[in-house]
């Protein structure tokens, strides 16, 4: 488990508990999970099983409607699943939320909003802050190494509607490494962006993976699986078609002290 | 410097200028939340709506500020209701409260005596104000400003990225909820300043001025203000003088700063 430097927040949004991870818990598992959108009778996602474990870097690979946007968003608690039971960390959704970085669709965002870009990084702190408080220098510190990391530290300042689609993205991404959590849901994060950018989130992503944390991306480009990823899971039809390992998955190490890690397995 | 000076001679002139420049403050602060976040239409509805509040408040003897109150929060939440979950679109929604509760504050007129009162809330009636409207004007601008201030970076949140806000538990329909709020608790005291029909210009106007000027929030609300407060006073004082009416005076006074912002703007735009 990564190092971090959550504190509970005094008054935590929706009120809820910031739990810790369950000893010995991968970092996702689903178990037979159906979800169908209110009067449809299809359903989007149909029986799907998976884990994720901890410092794996996932892809969650199928065509357009295939329902890979419904599974990640179930993940974090914005649909409701019909059936099927979702652990983050051992914890049910909701009680792991300052853990788990969801980087939505681009479009999904109001851009046009006056908003700098380190502004826009810094609501990825707002999960330890909670109500009332406001930002400290611990917390534009980890914004703007944040920003560094993703190599747009000179846009700190920009407004968020001058940006490129691929500086949007890295944006995103900067915003999870603030917000210090473990389990990063991408969705489509390399649709339409620059080589450049390409090259920084696969950077970033791997190093996230060495550090003890997981990736679940989803994706429809089949290029750069291999090289991006440790696993893919194909899903076509709101099922799971097959799954590819690229790596074994017994070669991970966790490069935190034992009491951060959450394996169990950690020396 | 006389003529600044001679209105202020007159107690009601002083209250109305002070009522008039909280109002100014309170709209333009949160009329940037409403330019922003596209809900002009929903401020038009609210006050609007505020009629068939202050018509049954009117003829039961009972405060009119807090019979508007009511009815712009029930049609605020009205119109979150009936817009939840995409059954209806919000526009749709607000269409058809707004004109509903509008019909029937002008079918309620009908059972009062005269059309003096009914001028005073459709246009408003700043040189009116009592010391327990200002009170009440008071009151209403230190929630709102308060509310603004202590909620601000959720409210903002939730404007860009409502997923994110969603995701840690921040509730980007309880955020709207409060903004409607709000939204109706100044709508009510700028009904006192510039009346129904006229509300949306002191919401709306100072906060496009502002948007024109400049891409920085905090600034935003200083320029947004600053246009309100500049427009109220340019209003008073123009209706003092020239004789004519002062929630229209005051509305005219922002358009044409406005006019004048954004004919400079485009100007500047041109020789580029």
């Amino acid at each position: 488990m990564m190092a971090t430097t959550h504190s509970h927040p005094l008054w935590a949004y929706g009120l809820r508990r910031h739990r810790d991870p369950q000893p010995g818990a991968v970092a996702l598992s689903i178990e037979h999970l159906k979800i169908a959108y209110p009067g449809q009778a299809k359903l989007a996602v149909d029986d799907v099983s998976l884990t994720i474990d901890i410092g794996r870097r996932v892809a969650l690979v199928g065509p357009n409607g295939a329902g890979k946007s419904t599974l990640l968003k179930s993940i974090v608690g914005l649909i409701q699943p019909r059936e099927g039971i979702i652990r983050i960390y051992g914890n049910a959704v909701g009680a792991c939320h300052h853990r788990t970085a969801y980087l939505p669709q681009r479009i999904d965002l109001d851009w046009r909003f006056p908003m700098t870009v380190k502004q826009l990084v810094m609501t990825g702190r707002y999960v330890h802050l909670g109500w009332f408080k406001r930002p400290s220098a611990e917390d534009w510190k980890i914004v703007l190494e944040s920003l560094e990391r993703l190599g747009i530290r000179e846009l700190a300042n920009s407004q968020i509607g001058e940006l490129s689609g691929g500086q949007q993205q890295r944006t995103l991404l900067a915003r999870a490494l603030a917000q210090e959590s473990s389990l990063f849901l991408l969705d489509e994060p390399l649709n339409a962006v620059d080589e450049k950018t390409r090259e920084v989130v696969d950077d970033v992503l791997r190093e996230h993976a060495l550090r003890g944390g997981s990736v679940f991306a989803a994706t429809h480009d089949l290029v750069s699986l291999e090289e991006s990823f440790d696993e893919s899971i194909h899903v076509v039809d709101g099922k799971i078609d097959r799954v590819a390992q690229y790596t074994a998955k017994s070669g991970v190490t966790c490069l935190q002290a034992p009491h951060h890690c959450a394996h169990g397995t950690c020396p | 410097m006389n003529w600044l000076l001679e209105p202020l001679e007159f107690g009601f002139m002083r209250q109305a200028l002070l009522a008039g420049i909280l109002v100014a403050i309170t709209c333009s602060a949160l009329g940037v939340f409403v330019v922003l976040r596209q809900m002009a239409f929903m401020g038009d509805a609210v006050a609007h709506t505020t009629l068939p509040g202050l018509v049954i408040a009117y003829l039961n003897r009972w405060n009119l500020f807090f019979g508007a109150l009511i009815a712009a929060i029930v049609t605020a939440i009205g119109i979150g209701w009936l817009s939840r979950r995409q059954q209806l679109r919000e526009d749709t929604a607000i269409g058809i409260l707004f004109s509903g509760m509008f019909a029937l504050g002008i079918v309620m007129i009908s059972y009062t005596n005269g059309y003096r009162d009914l001028t005073h809330m459709l246009f408003g009636n700043i040189l009116g104000v009592t010391t327990s409207d200002l009170i009440g004007i008071i009151l209403v601008s230190i929630v709102v400003l308060g509310a603004l201030l202590a909620f601000g970076k959720e409210l903002i949140l939730t404007s860009v990225d409502p997923l994110h806000s969603q995701v840690i538990g921040l509730s980007a329909e309880r955020m709207r909820y409060l903004l409607l709020i709000l939204l109706a608790m100044t709508v009510v005291t700028a009904i006192q300043a510039v009346g129904v029909v006229l509300t949306t210009a002191l919401l709306i106007t100072p906060a496009a001025t502002a948007s024109l000027l400049t891409k920085r929030m905090h600034i935003m609300f200083i320029y947004s203000a600053s246009v309100a407060i500049a427009g109220c006073v340019i209003g008073l004082y123009s209706s003092w003088y020239l004789g004519i009416s002062c929630g229209g005076a005051i509305v005219l006074a922002c358009t044409s700063i406005f006019g004048a912002v954004f004919c400079i703007r485009n100007l500047a735009f041109m020789r580029w």
